[in-house]
């Protein structure tokens, strides 16, 4: 039996009510679209945050034993480089393990979970990672740009430990141009709403649905719940009274209002926050939407349980802070031109240094036991040469020693908190604060180590690990 | 003024493999020459009581204390452009002489490789540096040419002669495990080699490279009771000198020498007392970051008179070859040509040259010279007419 | 009497044959060539070159205002006026302005400078018109455009050339423009622009001119006229009866191309460099309006033979070898990222030291009479301190003493000449050759100073002295 073992999300902290977008343009006269969306900070992209929707979805998980990372997203930070390698890597996955990046359609994520069964299925994997994460860019001033959000999700497909299995699926494409970007756009193009919503959206969801409905010989009333795409929430609604499901009892919440549309990521989000309600033997339809349709048929084993303990969507949702202001949103996506930061990204170094600044290892002394990070090949402790095993710090909590609020560094988003921290069973991490409020940073307070995008220099995206405030 | 002679000694060396080591930081390079030196000497990090650390990169003593996890002794980062190996020795040289310490640690280091391509420096800048600065813009090779393109004019070198300088160091560097350049070259190969900056080829170039070497030095009188191996060699002369920087702005500087060169040559030879250099001296690892430079050094460092260079390279008296016919050998090591030039380091490693050969250990038994008691090594920066010079002698203690 | 009292212009050395330009692209050729810009000049460093051929035997300090006109300002906002005069080491209290956005800049400079004049402000203005216009590649206005300068000295003691007339009417016409922020020129299609336009308002502007100058086109020797191309230039001669053999000035589409606001600027010098005493000349400059000059030629003019002018400058010069190049010289290819250090400069050093890198002024040592350059508080041969006398470096010719070609540079063109100059008089210069052809030059070889832009670091133009094998 081949399905998901396990499943993860990502929401970044802050949150823009679209009102705020909509105040801006028109003259103040803009139309607003109901609630808010889910804004990446400064230093998040799709790596970042496929890295945190991969962490939640692995908890309990030995990862060695993965043996496949599949990355979704129409936003990946290069256009030429692999991002699966960089979420592999900071996930400190094995490195004999095949990597891909699925990408160029919004139907991505549901593309790489379909490849993942099939690995499965054939045998030359155990467990494949699929994650998928977008951050687009909506035209200023456009519905889209209300309507987009920014997040990641999880899921892990393997054949032993299943908590929802793959019971049926179905899957045609399209070629209709509603929304698309070109090599070169900077922002997602959209034709007239009416026509992309009409011929692409409802028909072709109400298309394979039908398809796989039929297949099956099921019918709507068969499901507990209906995992659907979302074009945004009016058509979200419409395909649902056109497909037969009862929008208040059998529909699954679209987070349209909450999160936004999130893209490539967008419809196994809606699942993950799915399976995080399911009970035992609960059937779940669940479609995605771009270029075509996926259509699958789960149902949630005995063992849906176990996905207790994550954050997932209700817990990352549910962990929120207030963009203040628009200006800030238009400069966390360099939409103001790119800050000058510091930092001097060497490919050399970048690469040399990736076991402590990527998989965030530490150097543990087989002599006298101390940890310290970054990694030190003579011990400082007792003076040990080469004498040491790396450990994964990345999954330690942290307490906070001491720190500053440096306001004269450059900073997309001043003041840097910069942190002094020890780490629970030993070791200590100094880097900055991120997602965090300046005026509740406090000595003694929990953290949590974040992926997170140092600074963009010469072309080259340099990461690394930085802390934040428990969520 | 009191003469170092034989009151300094080098008791232990280390040096990396030298090129291009995109897997190692200038951590590891520290780590792994400071090993080998400590391994060589016998002692521990413990036992060092100060350090001299020579980079051009790093700019404080610190890198040095943070890979090492020095014992908070005194770290001093000295820099003299492309001296500052020597520097670096000169440094701990003088310490141990005033007494101030009895072991101590001379490191050299570089880690050029983790600034992408290029190499041949920084062109001239408008606003850069305290003195007043004006809009040359060239590399190396194309202020280092100046000087060929005079030589040529006047006294009929031609760039043959400095393709057979290439040639002599290639040959040795292909002998020496440590060096960068490992493949022998022929004339013909570097006169067709593609143009860096006329009359220069790229054979006439040195390259880009990281490395480190270090010494373990203490006071001559204290070998026995520190009690290191009796092989170790000592301090003769050290010299340097440090131009005005006017060359290139008064007529008569000729673009055909190196003063700073001829004078840092004068100050060893007077502390050592040396006569004549040609028949007392057996080896020099000199800078040749250019052939030119090397054949410069022929010349202001009184080995053949000026001009008559060419002679001397189409006799090859400065070969292994003219070195047993009672010649000098030059750059036996295989030279910077061989090495690259990683600029703290270059110094420390021409003396780790001249520690193996006076001890009969090269690392390839076909460059060993038979009998070698004196060595003298050269490390400059800057370009004609406004260099800084250093130069130390070393040799067997007593001789 | 008002009028100008001495001339200069500057063509650079680069010459660009539009057969080059049409090879790259297909399609048909233009005829002849344009001068082209090396890549380290700009409208400044070729206004700089039109002036120093303009004040041949002139004090400098005698000048009391400079307005530097031009399409192309190398800033926005800093005035290029201020740096020349710099160069040019003038009077601390010269009046220096900048004038733009018009081609017809520069003959409406002269009423500017007439005023000054009328009103005792000033006793000689220099206008310096210059013009390096960035096309786009593949477009008519590549073909058509050229780069080039031109100066005048302007004074009311014994002009060469008294100006005796002025017609002035302005027009808001939209024919050629440019944004802000945009690099190249934008037009609307030629039957409006010209038929609308210039064929219609060139015509009436000089009828009315003449009418008010109470003359007729036959009083002329010479007639000045801008045009936008060869085709129009022709078609308005024809328009106002002007004999094309005889009373024509040559436009010099096939040679140089269309200079923008020095444009008509260089057509006056040439003519002033074949003019004779008693030779009158009208001028009809265009853009937004119309600019009518009637001059005469007087005696004077005999004393400004020694002139580069057009005429030297044009017989001086190297093809550009193939097009790329020329796409080089203008930084119109985006470069391949990476590789050298990036270029800085240091505000309070540029500052500190305009004198020795702006102005090329050495020192001269009052004990032992050594020429020190760059500036230094000891002399280099004495070590006397602070003994000196300004020597100005920047007017001095010398010979190669020696050089080297450096392949592995980061200027735009390799190689680059790295060259040590012996100057005449005494002293030395550690510098780059520019303008050169790698196959000639020589030790021995005698070269003269030439104001370059040497990179754009610190975001701003650092412009320094360079040398160049003696033109003209």
């Amino acid at each position: 039996m081949v399905g998901i073992t396990s499943a993860g999300a990502y929401v970044p902290i802050y949150r823009l009510a679209r009102g705020d977008i909509a105040r801006v343009w028109a003259g103040g006269r803009g139309v607003a679209v109901a609630g808010e969306r889910a804004v990446a900070n400064f230093d998040e992209d799709t790596i970042s945050m496929a890295v945190e929707a991969s962490i939640d979805c692995l908890k309990g998980i030995d990862r060695e034993q993965i043996d496949g990372l599949y990355f979704a997203s129409t936003t990946a930070p290069y256009r030429e480089k692999q991002s699966a390698t960089m979420v592999a890597e900071a996930l400190d996955l094995r490195r004999e393990i095949f990597t891909a990046d699925f990408t160029d359609s919004l139907r991505a994520g549901t593309n790489a979970m379909r490849a993942a069964i099939d690995a499965v299925k054939a045998g030359s994997a155990k467990k494949v990672l699929v994650t998928a994460a977008d951050c687009r860019l909506g035209a200023l001033q456009s519905e889209y740009e209300q309507n987009f959000g920014d997040g990641a999700v999880a899921i892990l497909i393997s054949n032993s430990g299943v908590i929802a299995s793959v019971e049926g699926s179905y899957s045609h494409s399209n070629d209709i141009i509603d929304l698309w970007r070109t090599d070169t756009n900077t922002f997602v193009n959209a034709s007239e709403d009416r026509f992309s919503v009409t011929y692409g959206y409802l028909e072709n969801v109400q298309e394979g649905v039908s398809k796989l409905l039929e297949r099956y010989n099921l019918s709507p009333k068969d499901f507990a719940k209906a995992a659907l795409y979302a074009f945004d929430a009016r058509r979200h609604l419409e395909l649902a009274r056109n497909l037969g499901f009862d929008a208040k009892t059998q529909l699954q919440d679209s987070l349209f209002n909450t999160v936004g549309n999130t893209g490539a990521a967008y419809a196994l989000m809606i699942l993950a926050a799915t399976l995080e309600e399911a009970k035992a033997g609960d059937r779940i339809l669940f479609t995605s939407y771009g270029d075509g349709c996926d259509a699958y048929i789960l149902q949630a084993t005995d063992k849906i349980g176990k996905l207790k303990g994550r954050k997932g969507i209700k817990g990352h949702v549910a962990s929120k802070l207030p963009l203040p202001d628009y200006t800030k949103y238009l400069r966390y996506r360099s939409l103001l031109g790119e800050l000058a930061l510091a930092g001097e990204p060497v490919a050399t170094i970048n690469w040399r240094e990736r076991n402590w600044s990527v998989r965030c290892h530490g150097s543990k002394c087989r002599e006298c036991g101390k940890i310290e990070w970054p990694i030190q090949r003579i011990c400082a402790y007792c003076g040990a040469k080469d004498n040491y095993d790396e450990v994964r710090l990345s999954d330690k909590k942290l307490t906070l020693t001491t720190f500053s609020k440096d306001s004269l560094a450059r900073s997309v988003d001043p003041p840097i908190i910069v942190c002094i921290a020890s780490i629970e069973g030993g070791g200590r991490f100094y880097a900055h604060m991120t997602d965090r409020d300046p005026d509740k940073v406090e000595v003694g307070m929990p953290l949590e180590l974040t992926f997170r995008r140092l600074y963009s220099k010469d072309d080259i995206h340099t990461y690394s690990w930085k802390m934040r405030p428990i969520r | 003024m009191e003469s170092i002679k034989d009151k300094v000694a080098i008791v232990g060396m280390g040096c990396t493999k030298f090129g291009e080591r995109f897997d190692v930081g200038g951590f590891d390079l520290i780590i792994e020459s400071a090993s080998e030196a400590l391994e060589d000497a016998g002692i521990e990090l413990k036992d060092i009581q100060a350090a001299w650390l020579g980079s051009s990169g790093f700019s404080t003593g610190q890198p040095l204390s943070h890979a090492l996890k020095l014992n908070y002794i005194p770290v001093a980062r000295v820099e003299n452009a492309c001296g500052t190996g020597l520097e670096a020795i000169r440094g701990a040289a003088y310490a141990l002489m005033a007494k101030a310490y009895d072991i101590v640690l001379a490191l050299g280091v570089e880690k050029l490789k983790d600034r992408g391509r290029g190499g041949g420096g920084a062109e001239g800048e408008t606003g850069k540096g305290p003195q007043p600065s004006y809009g040359i813009q060239a590399t190396a090779p194309g202020r280092y040419a100046l000087a060929a393109t005079k030589h040529f004019a006047t006294y009929g070198t031609e760039r043959k002669h400095l393709a057979m300088i290439s040639v002599k160091s290639h040959h040795n560097g292909a002998r020496n495990p440590r060096a960068m350049f490992r493949r022998e070259i022929t004339v013909e190969q570097a006169l067709n080699a593609p143009m860096i900056a006329w009359p220069l080829g790229l054979f006439d170039c040195c390259g880009v490279a990281d490395g480190s070497a270090a010494a373990i030095m203490c006071r001559t009188e204290d070998v026995k009771k520190f009690g290191f191996r009796d092989d170790f060699i000592t301090v003769k002369a050290l010299a340097n000198s440090c131009g005005q920087g006017t060359g290139k702005n008064r007529e008569d500087y000729d673009f055909l020498h190196w003063e700073e060169t001829y004078r840092a040559s004068q100050q060893i030879y007077q502390q050592a007392g040396i006569k004549d250099p040609r028949k007392e001296i057996d080896i020099v690892e000199c800078h040749d970051c250019f052939s030119i430079a090397e054949l410069m050094c022929y010349e202001d460092m009184g080995f053949c008179q000026k001009g008559t260079a060419k002679d001397d390279i189409e006799a090859g008296s400065f070969t292994q070859e003219g070195y047993e016919r009672g010649g000098v050998a030059f750059n036996i090591g295989g030279g910077l040509k061989s090495f690259g030039h990683p600029i703290g380091a270059s110094g420390c490693r021409e003396t780790y040259e001249i520690y193996k050969e006076i001890q009969g250990k090269a690392q390839e038994p076909s460059r060993q010279l038979k009998n070698v008691e004196l060595g003298m090594a050269h490390s400059q920066g800057g370009h004609p007419g406004n260099f800084v010079c250093n130069m130390a002698l070393y040799g067997i203690p007593g001789k | 009497m008002f009028g100008i009292l001495s001339y200069g212009a500057y063509v650079p050395m680069f010459r660009l044959s539009r057969d080059q330009i049409a090879k790259a692209w297909g399609g048909g050729s233009g005829a002849g060539e344009k001068a082209v810009a090396n890549f380290d000049e700009d409208s400044l460093t070729m206004g700089v070159e039109a002036a120093v051929d303009c004040l041949q035997g002139i004090d400098h300090k005698s000048i009391d205002a400079l307005y530097f006109v031009s399409l192309t300002h190398p800033y926005q906002e800093k005035q290029a006026a201020s740096i020349i005069a710099e160069v040019l080491d003038l009077k601390p209290d010269t009046f220096t302005l900048d004038i733009d956005n018009s081609p017809r800049g520069a003959t409406s400079a002269f009423r500017l400078a007439a005023d000054a004049i009328a009103s005792g402000s000033a006793k000689k203005v220099l206008v310096i018109a210059s013009d390096c216009r960035v096309t786009a590649p593949h477009s008519g206005d590549e073909m058509l455009f050229g780069d080039g300068a031109a100066a005048f000295l302007l004074g009311d003691a014994r002009p060469a050339v008294t100006i005796d007339n002025a017609y002035h009417v302005f027009n808001s016409f939209m024919d050629t423009w440019r944004l802000p922020n945009e690099p190249f020129n934008r037009t609307w299609e030629d039957r409006f622009i010209f038929g609308e336009g210039y064929s219609k308002i060139a015509p009436q502007a000089v009828a009315a001119a003449l009418k008010q100058f109470k003359a007729t086109i036959k009083d002329f020797a010479k007639v000045v006229l801008y045009a936008p191309d060869q085709r129009r230039h022709t078609e308005l001669a024809r328009a106002l009866g002007v004999d094309a053999k005889t009373q024509l000035q040559e436009a010099f589409f096939n040679n140089i191309g269309h200079t923008g606001s020095a444009f008509v600027p260089m057509m006056l010098v040439a003519t002033l460099q074949e003019a004779k005493a008693g030779d009158k000349i009208l001028t009809f400059n265009y853009g937004d309006g119309c600019d009518v000059h009637a001059l005469t030629v007087t005696a004077g003019i005999e004393k400004l033979r020694n002139r580069r002018g057009i005429k030297k400058y044009l017989a001086s010069k190297l093809p550009v070898s193939y097009y790329q190049q020329y796409l080089i010289f203008r930084d119109l290819v985006i470069e391949e990222p990476g590789g050298r250090a990036t270029r800085t400069s240091s505000l309070p050093v540029l500052w500190r030291e305009r004198k020795n890198l702006v102005s090329l002024i050495g020192q001269k040592c009052r004990v032992c009479g050594t020429v020190n350059f760059p500036l230094q508080r000891l002399c280099i041969e004495c070590q006397t301190e602070g003994e000196f006398d300004d020597y100005p470096i920047w007017d001095k010719k010398g010979k190669i003493f020696t050089f080297s070609m450096d392949e592995r540079t980061v200027q735009p063109v390799a190689p680059s000449v790295a060259c040590i100059m012996d100057l005449e008089g005494g002293g030395r210069f550690y510098g780059n050759i520019t303008d050169r052809d790698p196959a000639t030059i020589d030790v021995g070889q005698e070269v003269e100073f030439t104001f370059r832009n040497i990179h754009d670091g610190g975001g701003l133009h650092n412009y320094f002295w360079k040398m160049r094998t003696v033109r003209g």
